[in-house]
C-alpha cells in the first residue's frame, strides 16, 4: 500500500512535468502543424536560465524571469527562421527546429559546460511535505503538480474566456478568414510559439532542480515527450494530458518493480534456471525494461489506435 | 530532331558518367596513399551507400526518418556475429558475402519495424522513427548477450584461405571491397528510382491523395520503399563493421547516429540523385578532418545546417545544378566577379566569427592551459582585447561587405535568369 500511494505520487508528479512540456508542444504542432524539434532544448534553456538567475537574485524571481526570457529566444526564432522556411513545407520546419536543437545543446555546453550544475532547490521547497505510511513525499514534486495545474487551467482560460484565445482558436482552423478580419495571423503565431517555448521552460524551472541540470536532459526527455504527444492523439490537449500521466505512472512504477518473469514463473513452482531456454529473456527484471515501455506503449498504440488516445483524425 | 536520335547521346552520356564513377572509384586511393586517407575513403563508400538509401526516405519518398542507424546498426551487429562464427567455421560465408548478410538483417529489421512506422507519413512518422530508435538503443542495452555491453562488439575480418591472395588485412583491399559494393549499390539504387515502384514513391511524396484515387495503397508504396532503404542500409552498415572490426551499441545506434544521416543527406542535397553523394563525402570530412581543426566543429555544422534549410533547401546539389544551367547557357562568365566577391567577404565573415567562437571555447574548455593558442596558424589570445577587438572588427568589415557582395550578386543573378528563361520560351514554340 505504502509503496502503491507513493509511487503513484511520484508518478502523478513526472507525468505532470511531461504534460507541461507536451501542452506547449501539442499548441504549436495544432496551430501552425510544426513539430517543434527543440522543444525540450527550451526546456533545457528554463532549466539553465533558472540556474543563472537564482544564483544572482533568488529562486522565485527566476521563475518568472527564465520562462519570460525563452517567450522572446522562441518568438524572435520563429520570426526570423520558422516563418522564412514556412513557404518550403512540413520537413523544412521541422529540419530548422532540428538544427536549433543542435545549436542551442552546443551554446549551453559552451556557456555552461559539459557537466552537471548545482542547481539546488529552495529553502522553502526542501525537506518534505508529508509523511505517508512512514515515507516522505518531498515539497518540490508536490511544487510540480501545483504549478502544472494551474497552469491546465491558465492555459484552458487563456484559449477560451479571452479574446486573443478566440483569435488563436479560429486562426487554428480558418487563417484565411481570421486575416481577413483584420487580425495579424504571422503575429499570433509567433505568439504561439514563443508561448509554447515558455511552458516548456517553466516545466524546465521546476523540472532542473527536481532532477538533474545537465546538457542531456533535453535529448532525455525528449524522445517520451514525442511519444506523448503521438499516444495522446497528435494535436490533442486533452490527449496529451492523459498519455503524460499514463506513462509518467506506468515508468515510475515500473522502475520501481524488482521482479522477472523468471522469479513470477519460480514462484508459481515452475522451475527457472539460467540452463532454461530463453534465460536472457525471461530473467529481465521489470525494472530493467522500464526505459523502453513508452516506446512500446507507442507501438502499440500505433497497431491498435493509430490516431491515439483522444485524436479526432488520422495523420 | 527524332526521339532516337536525342536518346543516343542521352543513354552514351550516361555510360560516360557511370565509368567515370566507376574509374574515380578505382583511382582515388592510388591518388591518395596515406593510411588516414585511404581510411577516410573507405569510409566515404560505404557512408555513400548509407546516405543514398536515406535520402530513397527523405529524397523519394518524403519520409523524414530520425532512426537510419537501427537499420545501419543492426545491419553492424549481425554482419559481425556471422563473421565472428564464420572463423570458427559454423557457417560458410566468405567476407565477401557479408555485406549481403548485413543487408539481409537490415531488410529484415526494415520489414519488421516498417510495418509500424509506415503506417503514417510526414510529422507523425518522423516522431515514430524517433521512438523506434529510441526503444532499439535503449533494448540493446538489455541484451548484452548479442549487443556485447558497453564494450561492444569485435571481429577478425582476416578469416578464411586467401582467394587470390586476398586476405583482406591491408586497408587497401578493405576499400576495394567497399568501393565495388559501393559502385552497385549506387547504380541499383539509381535504376529504383526509373522503376514504377521508384515512381510511385516519389508519386506518394508529392500528392498521397491522387495516388489512393488511382487505385494505389499508399501505405504498401512507403513499406516497400523502407524495406528497399534497410536493405542498403544493412550493406553500409556491415561494410562498416568489416571496417572497423569493432561495432558499439551506444555509438551504431543511437540517436546522434540517426541525426548525422539526416544533417549530411540534407546537406548534400536531397532532391537530387547524387545529393546524397555529396553528403557522405562531407560527412566524413567534417568528422575526422574538421574535428581535428577546432573543438567547435558541432556549432559551425549547426549553423551551416540551419543557414542552408533557410536559404537552400535543396543542399549542395541544387545549387551546383543551378550554377550548372547558368553554365550551359554560357553566362557564367559575368558571375565570375560577384562571386569573388561574395567569396572574400564571406571568408573574412567566417574568420571574425571562428575566432571570437574559438577564444570563446578556449575559455570554456582549455582555461588551464594558459590564455594563448593557435587556430589554423593564427596566434589568439583570450585575455588580450588586441584579439577580442579585431576579431570583432573582421566580422564587421566582413557582414558589411557581405551584405553589399550579396546585393550585387542578386542583381545579375537575377537577370541571367531572366535571359534564361527568356531564352527556353524562344525556343519552345517552334
Amino acid at each position: 500500500m505504502e509503496f502503491f500511494v507513493i509511487s503513484l505520487l511520484n508518478g502523478l508528479s513526472y507525468g505532470l512535468l511531461l504534460f507541461m512540456l507536451s501542452s506547449g508542444l501539442t499548441l504549436i504542432f495544432s496551430m501552425m502543424g510544426v513539430l517543434n524539434f527543440a522543444h525540450t532544448s527550451f526546456y533545457m534553456l528554463g532549466a539553465y536560465f533558472a540556474y543563472t538567475i537564482s544564483v544572482a537574485i533568488g529562486f522565485w524571481p527566476a521563475l518568472l524571469i527564465a520562462p519570460l526570457l525563452v517567450f522572446v529566444l522562441g518568438a524572435a526564432f520563429e520570426r526570423y527562421s520558422l516563418r522564412r522556411v514556412h513557404k518550403f513545407g512540413h520537413v523544412p520546419e521541422l529540419l530548422v527546429t532540428f538544427g536549433l536543437s543542435y545549436l542551442i545543446l552546443e551554446l549551453v555546453q559552451l556557456v555552461w559546460g559539459r557537466a552537471t550544475v548545482p542547481y539546488v532547490l529552495p529553502q522553502q521547497l526542501q525537506g518534505p511535505l508529508f509523511t505517508l505510511f512512514g515515507t516522505q513525499f518531498p515539497k518540490s514534486r508536490s511544487f510540480i503538480m501545483m504549478l502544472a495545474l494551474l497552469m491546465l487551467l491558465a492555459v484552458w482560460l487563456l484559449l477560451t474566456r479571452t479574446r486573443i484565445g478566440l483569435v488563436i482558436q479560429a486562426a487554428l482552423t480558418h487563417p484565411e478568414t481570421v486575416e481577413a478580419l483584420g487580425h495579424n495571423v504571422p503575429r499570433v503565431f509567433m505568439l504561439v510559439f514563443g508561448g509554447g517555448a515558455a511552458l516548456a521552460a517553466l516545466a524546465g524551472v521546476i523540472g532542473g532542480n527536481t532532477y538533474v541540470t545537465e546538457p542531456a536532459m533535453a535529448g532525455a526527455v525528449g524522445s517520451i515527450v514525442f511519444v506523448v504527444v503521438v499516444v495522446g492523439g497528435m494535436g490533442s490537449l486533452a490527449g496529451a494530458f492523459l498519455a503524460s500521466i499514463l506513462i509518467g505512472v506506468i515508468q515510475t512504477f515500473a522502475v520501481a518493480i524488482d521482479q522477472s518473469t523468471a522469479s513470477l514463473l519460480n514462484a508459481l513452482g515452475l522451475n527457472v534456471t539460467p540452463q532454461t531456454f530463453g534465460w536472457e529473456l525471461l530473467s529481465l527484471r521489470v525494472a530493467d525494461i522500464a526505459p523502453i515501455l513508452p516506446y512500446l506503449f507507442l507501438v502499440l498504440i500505433l497497431i491498435f489506435r493509430p490516431k491515439g488516445l483522444l485524436g479526432k483524425r488520422e495523420g | 530532331m527524332s526521339t532516337a536520335a536525342t536518346a543516343a547521346p542521352r543513354s552514351l552520356r550516361s555510360y560516360a558518367i557511370w565509368l567515370a564513377f566507376a574509374v574515380v572509384l578505382a583511382v582515388l586511393p592510388l591518388l591518395f596513399q596515406s593510411s588516414l586517407a585511404r581510411s577516410m575513403l573507405t569510409q566515404m563508400g560505404y557512408l555513400v551507400i548509407i546516405c543514398l538509401s536515406y535520402n530513397i526516405l527523405l529524397g523519394q519518398g518524403g519520409m523524414l526518418s530520425f532512426g537510419h542507424a537501427v537499420y545501419t546498426g543492426l545491419g553492424s551487429f549481425v554482419a559481425v556475429h556471422a563473421m565472428n562464427l564464420a572463423t570458427k567455421g559454423q557457417l560458410p560465408l566468405p567476407l565477401v558475402t557479408i555485406p549481403l548478410v548485413g543487408g539481409l538483417a537490415g531488410l529484415f529489421f526494415a520489414a519488421l519495424f516498417g510495418y509500424v512506422t509506415t503506417k503514417k507519413s510526414g510529422t507523425t512518422f518522423a516522431m515514430i522513427t524517433l521512438g523506434i530508435g529510441e526503444l532499439v538503443a535503449a533494448m540493446s542495452l538489455m541484451f548484452p548477450g548479442f549487443f556485447g555491453g558497453e564494450g561492444g562488439v569485435t571481429t577478425n575480418r582476416m578469416y578464411g584461405k586467401p582467394i587470390l591472395g586476398i586476405t583482406f588485412g591491408p586497408q587497401l583491399q578493405v576499400y576495394y571491397l567497399v568501393a565495388a559494393y559501393c559502385f552497385v549499390s549506387t547504380a541499383l539504387m539509381f535504376a529504383l528510382t526509373k522503376t514504377p515502384l521508384g515512381r510511385m514513391l516519389n508519386a506518394v511524396r508529392d500528392n498521397p491523395e491522387r495516388v489512393e484515387f488511382i487505385g494505389y495503397n499508399t501505405q504498401r508504396v512507403r513499406y516497400l520503399g523502407f524495406i528497399i532503404a534497410g536493405f542498403f542500409a544493412g550493406i553500409g552498415g556491415a561494410l562498416a563493421s568489416v571496417n572497423f572490426e569493432i561495432v558499439n551499441a551506444s555509438d551504431a545506434l543511437s540517436a546522434v547516429r540517426s541525426g548525422g544521416y539526416l544533417l549530411f543527406t540534407f546537406l548534400g542535397g536531397a532532391t537530387f540523385f547524387f545529393g546524397p553523394m555529396i553528403g557522405a563525402v562531407l560527412l566524413v570530412l567534417a568528422s575526422v578532418l574538421l574535428s581535428e581543426v577546432t573543438k567547435a566543429w558541432l556549432l559551425y555544422l549547426g549553423l551551416v545546417f540551419l543557414f542552408m534549410v533557410m536559404y537552400a533547401p535543396g543542399g549542395i546539389a541544387s545549387l551546383v545544378m543551378m550554377n550548372l544551367r547558368v553554365a550551359k547557357f554560357g553566362k557564367f562568365g559575368r558571375l565570375l566577379r560577384p562571386y569573388a566577391g561574395l567569396l572574400l567577404a564571406g571568408l573574412l565573415v567566417v574568420a571574425g566569427a571562428s575566432a571570437l567562437i574559438e577564444m570563446i571555447y578556449h575559455i570554456q574548455l582549455n582555461a588551464g592551459a594558459g590564455s594563448q593558442f593557435r587556430f589554423v596558424g593564427v596566434p589568439l589570445d583570450s585575455e588580450s582585447p588586441t584579439s577580442w577587438l579585431a576579431s570583432t572588427a573582421v566580422l564587421l568589415v566582413g557582414m558589411v561587405a557581405l551584405e553589399f557582395a550579396r546585393r550585387g550578386f542578386v542583381r545579375v543573378w537575377a537577370r541571367a535568369q531572366e535571359e534564361i528563361e527568356a531564352e527556353i520560351r524562344q525556343r519552345e514554340p517552334a
